[in-house]
């Protein structure tokens, strides 16, 4: 066995670990946005598009733990009405089963399609892909690699945007 | 040299699209879902082996965990996922691992909406003045993405309607509509496959259109004073103004300027000032002037 071909097989050995490493270093997924300027039918202010994009993103956050730790007051940031009934129905299901589920989200692609015209709602379609881990009474059952895409309705509360339709599909 | 160019590319690539290993593991699935399954339908999967095995799907909306028979069918009843989303899922025998994705999509069929009307009150004859934005759900609650073809139906106090229809885009519709020309409660009614939703907007009169006094002495009565009044007050469209609105009398005569505020009551307001020979006695609503009246009867 020449060097070459050592090194070759160690780097071949190493590289889904070298992705690893450098996803989870990375830690916080990628993220697109299209341009706001043509939504409609209500312009989409400056502060406005920022402050979407952050709560949206941390609506995810919020979802991840909240379904990881089976705990529904970790939705309350972040979801309500019912994208929260649902969710919180989840988790319940989850906990009775012994069931958790680890939602990792990597990247998103977000598009803005709709901002009501009283500023009531806004619309948007996100192209996700996460992990999604899967532990029965803590022990893992197995992980998969999503690619989907979601269609999430926010309204506005007193300090945030928060989601109050949150579903995947086409 | 070259390999090492190759093996880098491929690390990049691996690196830079996380989803393709996950990818390539569900792709290995023996587990063979339909790719998509409308809410609240039965639908059964088919499955190879022998001995017992633990089904997981799990998904935002859903979680199942359930014993089966491989080799047998796994049935689920129109109950068993009604919340349409993404969903994964495992089949673990031992410590084989079959996975599968598909996805659950919201029913045809509507059964609510979601009505949002705006604003609930507003002057009469305003364009555009009136948004109506609908989001179409099914029976259990799934955002339906479909389009699907609103009506929209805003008809005011005489029965007077505009309708208007939009198909709905990845599941919500919208309409601006002209408030009526007549004052009084409307009823503005979205509907989609026989499922209403109505919301009632006031409409209420515009400023005054024009408003005329008259303006006479009490003779006897007081003569150091003039009573004025005005004609019942209306908006451009013939709506009575609302009672309470102000309305100013202005006096001016040498040396001073007598301004009295009124509001409107049963249509109408009235007042009595100095009667001033020679003053000019002027008439307002906001930005809206009445006429003049030079006064030649007072002292």
């Amino acid at each position: 066995m020449t060097p070459t071909s050592v090194a070759r097989k160690t780097l071949l050995a190493a590289v889904p670990l070298l992705a690893a490493l450098f996803l989870s270093a990375a830690g916080q997924p990628t993220v697109h946005v299209a341009p706001m300027d043509s939504v409609g039918p209500r312009p989409v202010e400056q502060q406005t598009r920022s402050s979407i994009v952050r709560d949206y993103l941390q609506a995810w956050q919020s979802m991840g733990t909240a379904l990881g730790e089976n705990r529904p007051d970790l939705l309350d940031a972040s979801f309500v009405g019912l994208a929260k009934d649902k969710l919180a129905d989840t988790i319940r299901e989850q906990r009775s089963l012994g069931i958790a589920s680890s939602y990792r989200d990597q990247s998103h692609d977000l598009q803005v399609v709709f901002y009501s015209p009283e500023g009531l709602s806004i619309q948007l379609l996100d192209t996700v892909e996460y992990d999604v881990e899967v532990r029965d009474h803590g022990k893992t059952v197995g992980t998969q690699h999503v690619r989907t895409r979601y269609v999430a309705v926010l309204t506005p509360t007193e300090s945030r945007w928060k989601v109050r339709v949150f579903q995947s599909g086409s | 040299m070259r390999s090492w160019v190759t093996l880098l590319c491929a690390l990049i690539v691996v690196v830079t699209v996380p989803g393709l290993a996950g990818h390539a593991s569900a792709q290995a699935s023996d587990l063979r879902f339909p790719q998509k399954v409308e809410a609240g339908t039965a639908f059964s999967v088919s499955t190879t082996g022998s001995g017992s095995a633990t089904l997981y799907i799990i998904g935002p909306g859903d979680t199942i965990r359930r014993v089966v028979h491989l080799g047998e069918s796994i049935s689920f009843g129109p109950d068993d996922l009604h919340n349409a989303g993404h969903y994964v899922a495992f089949l673990v025998s031992g410590s084989s691992t079959q996975n599968a994705q598909f996805e659950v999509t919201a029913s045809h069929q509507a059964a609510t909406l979601s009505f949002l009307a705006k604003p609930s009150r507003l002057p009469v004859n305003l364009p555009n003045g009136v948004s109506g934005v609908a989001y179409v759900f099914d029976i259990f609650r799934n955002l339906i993405l479909q389009p699907q073809q609103i009506s929209f139906e805003l008809s005011d106090s005489s029965g007077r309607a505009q309708i208007r229809s939009a198909t709905s885009r990845d599941g919500v519709a919208w309409v601006k509509m002209n408030s009526a020309a007549k004052a009084g409660p409307a009823q503005f009614q979205a509907e989609v496959a026989s499922v209403r939703n109505k919301r009632v907007i006031q409409q209420v009169p515009g400023d005054p259109c024009s408003i005329r006094m008259t303006a006479h002495g009490l003779g006897q009565k007081d003569k150091a004073r003039v009573a004025l009044e005005t004609e019942p007050v209306r908006d451009c469209n013939g709506n009575p103004v609302p009672d309470g609105t102000i309305v100013t009398f202005t006096e001016t005569y040498q040396g001073g300027q007598s301004m009295v505020d009124v509001p409107l009551k049963r249509g109408v307001a009235k007042t009595e000032l100095p009667s001033h020979n020679g003053a000019v006695i002027s008439v307002a609503s906001g930005v809206v002037m009445g006429n003049e009246i030079r006064w030649s009867g007072g002292l």
